[in-house]
């Protein structure tokens, strides 16, 4: 398998691994494809046990201020390593830009929201790989979730005028037989939203319906997003409405062709 | 009603809310288009926001520099602190005109201060002469968006409204013939008026003079035709030089509907010889949302409607939804300023997915002052909430998988969480939504067996 990169010769990363909480719960196959894959680019992973959650469902339903021990939690379990990556846009965002302030770990925590990356992020700006070779012969569409697109900008957003570019289509770009479609809402909200799922339980039902819709136009065969989160939400839509269409997390996509 | 029980409603009428979702998405779109047009479209957007960050910071002196030029150029300038003042000042001056019908170009400054019942209980004819205005008064609604406040109602909607108001023939939804018909009805109100008032889109403290937008010349229709012209406006409808207008009168229409400039931008400097120019400068709350840091930049909106019709909630769920003057993202930074208890629930309403944000002209961080209002409502609410968590307890309790599920993340991986959280009402997931396949294992145990 080749891989068009330049490994890091002089120093392997040391990487602390951040599976957000659902994730582990409910998705292992996502942990265990990110921690694969980023072996398999040549970083040493460590998954850091004591790990619980970044305190981003609280946050958002506004109890920042109920999240100083999370926090100072989080940033114990990884000020150590080189870097701290996540299969998650959301969860990073949070960590970089929502976790309250902790004055006793100001270094610590400056250092931990500096050197967290979203995974697709972290292939891309710091390994400095431009895509992945193989093949993945199937049309799919690909889900923006939210907080990686507009918080991280992991891509170019439908709403302001700039050059277009999408890290994580970017490592994909090579792989013989893959259709991505150009759906007609390129990156609506799937209308998740954390607690907004059962608060707001209608419309956020509605908009996953809508979003699911679209790919199902299109004839997509299998979603592709960034965030377990949108995609469980979608997910569970898709299965309660008898829709065939399959969702899927890049990193399973990734680690899958780099065998 | 909460927003979640509005948008609730809204939703079962499936078809009309699809259309709508649609027809606010065309105007989205419209708005992508021609924003591609203009390469330095985040340059104007950076340059704009800037301007009015430079006017908050500085808001008393452009002020008393407007009142000054503007009062030199033979406007008369008046203050309100309030809503109830504003309507007052208003009152005296019809009162001292014996003015008993009055024509308003749309103006959300007066929807906020609530003037039109407080005209009708004088006794005086209010008569909105945007269309939109119109037709939503026929109906006794306010409006449902800030640019296009009867984008709720279809068109076989305002053809049977016309049938009832204006006589049109029953069942006839062709536009033109609607159209024309409201010009002759309106026409006839134009020329009765001897008071127009208008709202004000900019103020220019160099000058002195106050721009209008309005795509139906209604607002100079009806000003060129009275005596007596009221402006009402906001004190943050400020700029403080004419050359910074072009910069706003870029991004407004195209931020509003997609279209390159609004039909009418009418400068209004000194009144005609024998009329008067009246200009209210309202605060009504606006220095209170200043003092806040945090959300003072709220204060930059020009008003274009942008983030509503990109906002997914929105669309889904109607401007009345949100029960507040100002609808949409921008409303539910805004309003929460005015009475956080009435407005607590629209923070909420909200996925934070960031479009209102980058739509924007002026680049307010909306979704993040959402995220900031949602800390303070807490804070301000606190015991309430906790019971709001018991209840979700009891959901719980009722239903063995979702207990199970979260007794597993419970145990598994939230110990840091507060019960609030814990005892989320994951049966509510469930109404739309199956939950996903229970994994054998764990990644953390996976990774105990396979990595340590």
């Amino acid at each position: 398998m080749k891989i068009h990169y330049n490994r890091m010769k002089t120093h392997t990363p040391h990487i602390g691994l951040f599976i957000p909480c659902y994730i582990d719960q409910f998705y292992p196959n996502v942990a265990i494809a990110t921690l694969e894959l980023l072996e398999k680019l040549g970083c040493k992973v460590t998954y850091p046990l004591g790990q619980t959650c970044c305190g981003q469902p609280m946050a958002n339903s506004g109890f920042e201020s109920d999240t100083v021990g999370t926090t100072s939690k989080f940033i114990r379990d990884f000020a150590e390593f080189d870097y701290i990556v996540a299969p998650s846009g959301s969860c990073v965002l949070h960590v970089k830009d929502h976790s309250p302030k902790l004055e006793k770990l100001q270094k610590n925590q400056e250092y931990v929201q500096s050197h967290i990356y979203e995974l697709s992020e972290f292939i891309t700006d710091v390994l400095k790989i431009d895509s992945i070779q193989g093949s993945f012969p199937h049309k799919i569409g690909f889900h923006a979730s939210c907080h990686g697109l507009r918080g991280l900008r992991l891509a170019s957003d439908s709403e302001r005028n700039e050059p277009v570019f999408n890290k994580t289509l970017q490592l994909m770009k090579d792989l013989e037989g893959l259709e991505v479609v150009e759906l007609t809402r390129k990156d609506e909200c799937c209308g998740f939203g954390g607690t907004f799922a059962v608060s707001e339980e209608a419309i956020s039902v509605q908009m996953g319906k809508d979003r699911i819709a679209d790919h199902v136009d299109k004839g997509v065969e299998i979603i592709v997003g960034g965030d377990m989160s949108c995609i469980m939400h979608m997910q569970g839509i898709a299965s309660r409405d008898n829709e065939k269409i399959r969702l899927m997390h890049f990193a399973e996509i990734l680690n899958q062709i780099i065998s | 009603m909460s927003h979640s029980e509005n948008a609730t409603l809204f939703l079962q009428n499936k078809e009309r809310a699809k259309w709508h979702d649609d027809t606010l998405w065309i105007v989205r779109q419209k708005r992508d288009a021609t924003i591609h047009q203009i390469p330095e479209w985040e340059k104007l957007r950076e340059l704009a926001s800037q301007i009015k960050d430079h006017t908050l910071s500085k808001l008393g002196y452009y002020l008393e520099e407007l009142e000054k030029n503007a009062t030199a150029n033979g406007i008369k300038v008046h203050w309100a602190d309030n809503a109830e003042e504003h309507n007052q000042i208003i009152g005296r001056i019809l009162d001292e005109k014996k003015c008993k019908a009055i024509v308003k170009s749309k103006s959300i400054l007066t929807e906020e201060c609530h003037l039109n019942p407080f005209l009708e209980e004088k006794g005086i004819e209010v008569v909105d002469t945007d269309l939109g205005e119109r037709i939503i008064q026929f109906l006794k609604q306010p409006p449902s968006h800030i640019v296009m406040p009867a984008i709720h109602l279809k068109k076989s909607d305002i053809s049977e409204i016309f049938h009832q108001k204006l006589q049109t023939e029953k069942g006839n939804t062709d536009p033109v013939y609607l159209t024309h018909a409201a010009r002759l009805h309106l026409r006839e109100k134009f020329l009765q008026a001897k008071v127009a008032i208008t709202g004000v889109n900019f103020a220019v403290a160099e000058t002195g003079e106050f721009v209008v937008c309005t795509n139906e010349g209604n607002a100079d229709m009806g000003v060129h035709l009275a005596d007596t012209h009221i402006a009402c406006m906001g004190i943050e409808k400020l700029i403080p030089r004419r050359k910074d207008l072009g910069v706003f009168l870029r991004l407004l229409a195209r931020s509003a509907t997609g279209q390159s400039i609004t039909n009418y931008n009418s400068h209004f400097r000194s009144p005609s010889p024998g009329k008067e120019l009246h200009l209210i400068l309202v605060n009504n709350g606006r220095t209170r949302q200043l003092a806040r840091e945090k959300f003072r930049n709220s204060l930059k909106c020009i008003r274009c409607g942008a983030c509503m019709n990109t906002c997914p909630i929105y669309r889904r769920s109607g401007g009345f939804s949100y029960e507040s003057t100002v609808p949409g993202p921008i409303g539910s930074i805004l309003s929460p300023g005015i009475d956080l208890k009435k407005y607590s629930t629209l923070p909420f309403a909200s996925t934070l997915c960031g479009s209102c944000s980058d739509v924007c002209p002026v680049k307010i961080n909306i979704h993040e002052q959402l995220y900031e209002w949602r800390q303070e409502i807490t804070k301000a609410q606190g015991s309430s909430i906790k019971g709001m968590s018991m209840k979700m307890a009891n959901g719980i309790f009722k239903s063995p998988l979702a207990y199970k599920i979260s007794g597993q993340l419970m145990r598994a991986s939230l110990k840091t969480l507060p019960d609030s959280i814990i005892y989320n009402p994951l049966n509510a997931w469930g109404k739309g939504r199956n939950l996903p396949d229970l994994p054998a294992e764990s990644f953390k145990t996976w990774y105990k067996k396979n990595r340590k």
